[in-house]
């Protein structure tokens, strides 16, 4: 048992909280976006916001890659899996994720599909490797930090000569989805950013010296322990106080400026920028997502089973979008803890622990409604 | 008829048909290490003696994978699984039931160490298995073994139990830390295999309930919470009780391989089932002495007062952080992780 770091948790967290207050000015406002679903969950679970004064605001943001996730991507993969003899493997919860006509990936496999949930993608290679009759398809969603296991599973696959293996590559990219942010109204409503912990390993901290320099909004990435959160809180009012808008790393035990060399490289031999691709919430972001390279096509599911990507509009009551692009929380949506919960869910926002309405209605929805305490 | 082989030999349909190999099975293996009063007679049922006091019945379905794991296996679990089931009613657990389904293919020595553990720990427990039944199911069908066991025991008088009995005021006790037996198994898990240490804390909790009703204190509830682990368990009884709770995270014991583990699959520890650790629900002027007989036994030896039972219209299980600030516990949803018990 560690009573003495729990101690010793309280009193650092406390410190921090208490010059957050003292410095955090009243009379004006600090709207900081965290962009990462890491740190949405983080927020949440220890009831961070409790610890920050009225001035200071966050703004939960898209980077949660399950919920920017387009009903037509899953689509996509509901009918490849319903159409033809494959194994669709994905992460658990891209399986909950609602589709067109009531569907999810989960709903397809009840109807016979054979869909897998796998832990990571070497799990699906190593199936395909085990069921050289079968052909194994994996979809495959994430940020910077989840497209360098793909690369090299696509590698692996080469090497290996593997027939029966391919990719739906839904990977995705922060610094785009920060820039369509900011472009939506010159980020007028946004004072800064904490930056993500585990992309920033792979792509450094140096990809968000733009925002910085022509946007002037602050950005402090940070780890997702809650007292490097609470920290990086800090050092952004602190920056907007001062009038600065810089990069700063509170996560340096982890993040350098020019990030993992080796993992960019090995996601540079085998993807490329797609030219568009649509984010739920933000429209289709130019340049802001990966397909595999030419020379990898045999490997690309898209092209193998020539899926075609049909657009689909979000279920009309559901504020996904709004929620995404950080216009509204959780709590405004008229449906939000009725018709959708995290057992029934309407929107991706309420599937992974980390979208921003999951991670209200399980750990912060009690805050909406005046609980008597004993 | 020549013996089993238990060196070699396997389960095959004729152990199920209610033929001769079903009996050969029954009178080498189950009857030589389960023999109890009852299923020595041989009947279709077992003919019980009198007992004095009100009965409480409990069945359960044991399906865990893998079968064996560190600090236990399925033979074990089921026997502590439902005595513990009894012993949350504050009865004394007297006997069981065990009846066993079979996959064509599973090897006899398995089944052998099975039955050995599990007649192990019905005797640790001082539980007779007095009645059973075998079924083989074809391969493919099953996973290895499944066993459902039943228990019956006997309530002391005065004692009443029941999850609808928390109150505003009241205090809630754990009898020690959290999540061993869902990690214990997780870690065994193919394509999830790490190295641990940690061990499943799989034990009969009845002698602790006894010591716990013989110290007089003023227990509402007594719940195991196995799966869905210790959040789960809370908000059933906040639900049943139509009560809200209020956790203190620091309170809250976690072995510390286990908060790592967890922290390392993105699990939270409130979440992991536990197979012998229970909650009770006690009246707050009971509750230190009730925890100070707790961890006089060894069953209970890190027990703790982990939080209170508040006034809540919505039965919200909320919890104080260690960083000072307040998060619900909220039911589970998604993703149930794969068999554990
Ligand atoms: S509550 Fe549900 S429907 Fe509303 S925004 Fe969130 S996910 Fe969408």
């Amino acid at each position: 048992m560690k009573f003495v770091d729990e101690f010793r948790d309280r009193e650092l967290a406390g410190n921090i909280a208490f010059n957050i207050a003292r410095e955090a000015d009243p009379e004006r406002e600090y709207r900081l976006m965290e962009f990462c679903g890491g740190h949405t969950h983080a927020i949440s679970r220890y009831g961070l916001t409790d610890l920050l004064p009225p001035s200071v605001r966050m703004v939960h943001g898209p980077g949660c890659p399950v919920c920017v996730l387009p009903v037509g991507r899953i689509d996509m993969a509901i009918a490849l899996a319903l159409s033809q003899p494959v194994v669709l493997c994905t992460y658990g919860d891209c399986l909950r994720v609602p589709a067109s006509s009531g569907m999810s990936l989960l709903k397809a496999k009840a109807q016979g599909a054979d869909i897998r949930m796998v832990y990571s993608v070497t799990d699906a290679l190593a199936l395909a490797q085990k069921h050289p009759e079968k052909q194994v398809v994996f979809f495959a969603i994430g940020f910077e930090t989840t497209t360098p296991p793909t690369a090299v599973a696509l590698l692996q696959a080469r090497a290996l000569g593997l027939g029966n293996f391919s990719v739906i590559s839904n990977h995705v990219l922060t610094p785009a989805a920060m820039h369509a942010i900011l472009a939506l109204d010159g980020g007028a409503n946004l004072h800064g950013f904490v930056g993500p912990a585990h992309v920033s390993t792979v792509i450094g901290s140096a990809p968000y010296a733009p925002f910085a320099e022509q946007y002037r909004k602050p950005v402090v990435i940070a780890g997702f322990e809650p007292l490097d959160v609470m920290q990086a809180i800090l050092m952004l009012v602190r920056q907007i106080n001062a009038g600065r808008a810089e990069v700063e790393n509170e996560f340096t035990r982890a993040v350098t400026p020019e990030g993992n060399r080796k993992a960019q490289v090995l996601v540079d031999r085998v993807f490329e920028l797609r030219e568009g691709f649509e984010w739920r919430g933000l429209g289709t972001i130019p340049r802001s997502a990966l397909k595999l390279r030419a020379e990898y096509a045999d490997l690309d599911a898209e092209q193998r089973y020539g899926l075609v990507y049909h657009p689909v509009p979000d279920s009309k009551a559901c504020e996904c979008g709004a929620i995404l692009r950080g216009e509204k929380r959780p709590q405004d949506c008229r449906i939000f803890g009725t018709a959708c919960t995290p057992d029934n869910p309407i929107g991706s926002c309420m599937v992974s622990s980390e979208g921003a309405c999951a991670a209200h209605y399980t750990y912060g929805r009690f805050k909406d409604i005046a609980v008597r305490a004993a | 008829m020549i013996k089993l082989d238990f060196k070699h030999g396997c389960i095959d349909m004729s152990h199920g048909s209610g033929g001769r190999a079903m009996a050969q099975l029954i009178d080498e293996l189950f009857l030589p290490l389960l023999a109890g009063d009852g299923l020595a007679q041989g009947n279709d049922g077992a003919v019980l003696p009198p007992v004095n006091g009100r009965l409480v019945m409990s069945t359960d379905s044991h399906v865990v994978s893998p079968l064996f794991f560190p600090g236990g296996d399925i033979g074990s679990l089921a026997v502590h699984g439902t005595v513990n089931d009894v012993a949350m009613m504050g009865a004394t657990p007297l006997y069981l039931s065990a009846s066993f389904i079979l996959e064509e293919g599973f090897p006899l020595a398995n089944l052998r160490r099975i039955v050995e553990s599990m007649a192990r720990a019905a005797r640790e427990a001082g539980v007779a298995v007095v009645t059973g039944d075998t079924k083989v199911v074809e391969q493919g069908k099953g996973d290895g073994v499944f066993i459902s066991t039943t228990g019956v025991g006997v309530v002391r008088d005065g004692v009443s139990l029941s999850g609808d009995r928390a109150r505003p005021g009241d205090c809630i006790l754990l009898s020690g830390s959290i999540g061993e037996h869902g990690m214990a198994i997780l870690s065994q898990r193919e394509g999830l295999a790490f190295d641990t240490t940690i061990v499943s804390d799989s034990a009969a909790l009845h002698g602790l309930v006894a010591a716990m009703l013989d110290s007089g204190a003023d227990i509402r509830v007594l719940r195991d919470p196995t799966r869905g682990g210790l959040a789960t368990t809370l908000n059933e009884i906040a639900r049943q009780s139509g009560v809200g709770m209020l956790l203190q995270e620091s309170a809250i014991p976690v072995n510390e391989t286990v908060g790592a583990a967890c922290e390392f699959l993105g699990l939270d520890p409130l979440y992991v089932a536990n197979e012998g650790k229970l909650v009770a629900v006690c009246a707050a002027t009971d509750a230190e002495r009730l925890a100070a007989v707790m961890r006089a036994h060894p069953l209970g030896a890190s027990a703790a007062i982990i939080g209170e039972v508040i006034e809540d219209a919505h039965h919200f299980v909320q919890m104080a952080t260690r960083l000072g600030s307040r998060r619900m516990v909220d039911w589970l949803s998604g993703e149930q992780l794969p068999r554990i018990c």
